[in-house]
């Protein structure tokens, strides 16, 4: 009886792609969105957004998912002019200068009004011409409030610590957290960044590959403080009715991590692409963020923001480099790193 | 030529294109090429020695312990070999948990130490990535040198007592030459997993300071997507691979121990107790090493099995489908290959190194490597999330041919030179000789191979990343996502279901080959 089952799962699954493809083939146009990994899990913001988009657009929208916003970076290099993407959605603004300068994006033409900090402009603008955003973050280090009672209040605080307080950071060259963190001491010290940098380093256990591990590892107790965001507390607080988690506030300010979505140049549903782009900035998707994705909406929904969503940093204290000077300042802030971390 | 030989050529040219041919891809595509900058070179030197140490630390372990499994017979053997034989088919993440659940900060021993008033164990830094790489590695050691101990015909013992020969006289006369001729294939397959490892060093490492050049061209693409670099990585790490695999073959000297009756081997010569208690205490303690950290894992799945996911189901039979297949790819090329492989060496012995050579390169090949160079030839042809799960089973059974052929090429050769002529005065030839006198004989190491492919692509995150498809996720896939959304216990729930299935999928193969049972 096996064999039978085996064969027809088999069939299922070598054909279902291709029965997938004939049954699109009945005249609704597909729109193509490439996004990152968690972003279309069955808990992810994903299904919420491909449902509430179809329902008004008489279109069939597929996610196509790789790895983080860099691997989506490098995913669309890889398939260059040819790619079948029409929107990308989830590269932050510490990749956009890279992003606009493949030539792979076209400008939206949108001047929305947003709920962002902006420490380099008016409050509420949005000027960038090719991508916009839909959600975004402070990083922070986040702590368990029944195990870290001597909390430290700045990067100076945490040097100063006894030597056993750990935090764990992932690796800027693999990770976003990671990568936000060098523009985090780079913004907030400027030329005094490698003296932050090896004052950390005795504190740091260890630098992992991506978020999850460094998150899974303090969940399972290994270290003191983990690089996240002040958003995650409320995860444990909304889905998992635990308030010990809590986000360490610098008084140096927060790094922000804004994400946002673009519409590529080449792609051949560019009226629907706009479609998708003003249903980002509308209700029906800004509404799931907070409890999907777990950051900070682009624009507060009418409905408000999920207790436990308090910002905890004012937005005067929010860190950013432009596009541009995270650009430039890429390669020097990471060899301050490794040179500070690899003794 | 014979088809066989055909077949065998064939395969070979498969895996060197897959190897070499997606490297050259790779490297075509590039635009530019940034030269290797002293963070390079210390990740280039921190990958040789990490290696090298974490290699002999996993034979030198494995000795005693092969040698207690291989002379002692008690209940339990069995089940035994095959849980010994987890670390090695485990996800690295999930054993890293594990780990790091009996050896971390917030560990079984560093608890035990603050009762005492002890601080806590650090193992982050050069020790743990070595910890790390001995636990997947000592069970595979293990593995391999038992073959060799397995490749003694019991009647040499036999004779052995007879003649009234010691312990230490066997240790000279058989033991002995058979370690010489295993011990360096070994070291150097172990040498050559841990220069490839890539996320271990980062989570165990401490920091930047241990680099892989693995990572290094994880961090050419993604970091400044310079595909030269990457490509030039790649071929730095296959010199290597490389410079290894020459200098085991250069010390290795054949053991030729002739044929035997297949009668159970038995022992006379260590039931004293001194050697009773070494081989108990080396199994004791190496059951505890390894199975500790399993035990952890599965205890904190127990609790995680109420939140398992939705879709848990359809991506484990997904992910078991994958597995099935890689398996028997596996076992297909590997034999393809060393058919030809056998048969060349009479004439042609030269041109049957280089064919056995191609079955190896694919361990020295960055799975990122050839992940971005078939993406790069497939995409223009075909949708590449479609092709997601064939390419996972591909790209895992030529992942886990170099240990097929370590384990069958022996195995074939043993046959030939102990039987060979007596099936050809006999006219045994094709179908009848392969069923009758080489299939019985080649089974254990032919269901060694298929379950190692089959466990190996059960847990695959490596190409199936790059191909995914956003609703055909595999079970890596969806505990990686659930560990990226802060479900931590469904995520320890998910990955006891990933480990159960890959034993299951390994014990199956295995124990489908062992002949070895009746002992």
């Amino acid at each position: 009886m096996i064999r039978p089952f085996l064969n027809a799962a088999v069939l299922s699954l070598s054909l279902a792609p291709a029965l997938a493809g004939a049954a699109m083939a009945d005249e609704k146009p597909v729109l193509h969105v490439y996004t990152y990994d968690s972003f279309v899990a069955e808990w992810g913001p994903g299904p919420a957004v491909e449902h509430a988009f179809e329902a008004i657009c008489a279109c069939d929208l597929k996610f196509t998912a790789t790895g983080d916003g860099a691997a989506l970076l490098a995913r669309l290099q890889l398939e260059g002019a040819r790619s079948d993407a029409d929107i990308v959605l989830g590269l932050d603004t510490g990749l956009t200068a890279r992003a606009a300068a493949t030539g792979l994006f076209a400008a939206h033409g949108r001047t929305p009004i947003v709920d962002i900090p902006n420490p380099h402009g008016e409050a509420g603008s949005w000027d960038d011409p090719l991508f916009l955003p839909y959600d975004w973050g402070y990083f922070a280090f986040v702590y368990d409030q029944t195990r870290l009672q001597e909390v430290p209040q700045s990067f100076e605080a945490l040097i100063a610590a006894p030597k056993d307080l750990k935090i764990i950071i992932q690796d800027p060259r693999s990770s976003t957290p990671g990568l936000g963190l060098l523009y985090w001491v780079k913004a907030a010290y400027g030329d005094r960044a490698p003296d932050i940098w090896a004052g950390l380093q005795p504190h740091v256990l260890t630098v992992t590959k991506g978020w999850s591990e460094a998150y899974g590892l303090f969940l399972e107790g290994e270290a003191d403080m983990v690089l996240s965001y002040t958003t995650s507390p409320a995860y444990h607080l909304i889905a998992e009715s635990d308030d010990t988690k809590a986000a360490a506030v610098f008084d140096e300010g927060h790094y922000m991590q804004i994400e946002v979505a673009a519409m590529l140049a080449g792609s051949d549903q560019p009226d629907l692409a706009g479609q998708f782009l003003d249903f980002m900035l509308s209700d029906a998707f800004q509404s799931v963020i907070p409890e999907t994705n777990w950051m900070y909406p682009a624009i507060t929904p009418d409905g408000g923001l999920p207790e436990g969503f308090a910002n905890p940093v004012s937005p005067d204290r929010a860190l950013l480099l432009t596009p541009d000077q995270a650009l430039a300042l890429r390669d020097e802030a990471l060899q301050e790193w490794l040179a500070a971390l690899s003794r | 030529m014979k088809p066989a030989g055909w077949a065998g050529i064939a395969a070979a040219g498969f895996l060197a294109a897959l190897s070499l041919g997606t490297l050259a891809v790779v490297a075509v595509r590039a635009e530019s090429g940034a030269g290797f900058g002293p963070a390079d070179l210390a990740a280039i030197r921190f990958t040789v020695t990490q290696a090298l140490a974490s290699a002999a630390l996993s034979v030198l372990l494995a000795v005693p312990v092969a040698r207690a499994l291989a002379r002692r017979r008690f209940a339990g053997r069995g089940l035994l070999i095959t849980l010994l034989g987890a670390p090695f088919l485990l996800p690295v993440i999930v054993a890293v948990l594990g780990l790091l659940a009996v050896f971390g900060r917030a560990g079984l021993v560093s608890s035990a130490l603050a009762a005492l008033g002890l601080p806590p164990l650090d193992i982050y830094g050069f020790r743990g990535v070595v910890l790390a790489h001995v636990f997947f590695n000592l069970p595979l050691a293990t593995r391999l040198l038992l073959q060799g101990w397995q490749a003694i015909p019991g009647e040499h013992f036999r004779l052995a007592a007879q003649l009234g020969m010691t312990s230490r006289d066997i240790a000279r006369r058989l033991e002995r030459p058979m370690l010489r001729a295993v011990l360096p294939g070994a070291f150097a397959t172990i040498f050559l997993l841990c220069v490839t490892s890539f996320a271990v060093a980062l989570t165990l490492g401490g920091g930047p300071g241990a680099t892989t050049v693995e990572l290094a061209i994880y961090q050419a693409f993604r970091f400044d997507f310079d595909l030269g670099k990457a490509a030039m990585l790649a071929l730095v790490q296959f010199g290597l691979c490389a410079g290894a695999a020459l200098v085991a073959w250069m010390v290795a000297v054949p053991a030729a121990f002739g044929g035997g009756l297949d009668r159970p081997v038995a022992r006379w010569d260590c039931h004293s107790l001194a050697s009773r208690l070494a081989d108990a205490a080396a199994l004791a303690l190496v059951s505890v090493f390894l199975l500790m950290p399993l035990l952890m894992v599965a205890l904190s799945g127990l609790g995680g099995l109420a939140d398992l996911p939705p879709g848990l189901w359809r991506a484990a039979l997904r992910s078991v489908l994958v597995a099935l297949a890689s398996g028997a790819l596996a076992i297909t090329l590997a034999l393809a290959l060393a058919g030809a492989v056998m048969r060349m060496e009479v004439g042609a012995a030269r041109f049957a190194g280089l064919l056995e050579a191609s079955g190896y390169l694919s361990v020295a090949a960055s799975p990122m490597v050839i992940g971005t160079g078939l993406f790069l030839v497939l995409f223009p042809l075909a949708d590449p999330a479609a092709l997601a799960l064939p390419v996972t089973a591909l790209v895992n059974a030529a992942m886990s041919l170099p240990f097929a052929l370590r384990a069958l090429i022996p195995a074939l050769r043993d046959v030939e030179r102990d039987y060979g002529r007596l099936a050809d005065s006999l006219g045994m030839s094709g179908a009848a000789r392969f069923r009758l006198l080489t299939w019985p004989r080649i089974r254990p190491a032919a269901g060694f191979a298929a379950g190692l492919a089959a466990a190996l692509s059960m847990g695959d995150l490596g190409v199936i990343a790059l191909f995914a498809d956003a609703d055909a996720v595999t079970l890596p896939l969806l505990l990686y996502r659930l560990m990226g959304s802060y479900q931590m216990a469904a995520a320890h729930g998910t990955a006891l279901v990933l480990v159960v299935l890959s034993l299951g999928m390994f014990w199956l193969f295995d124990r489908g080959g062992r002949f070895h049972a009746a002992a």
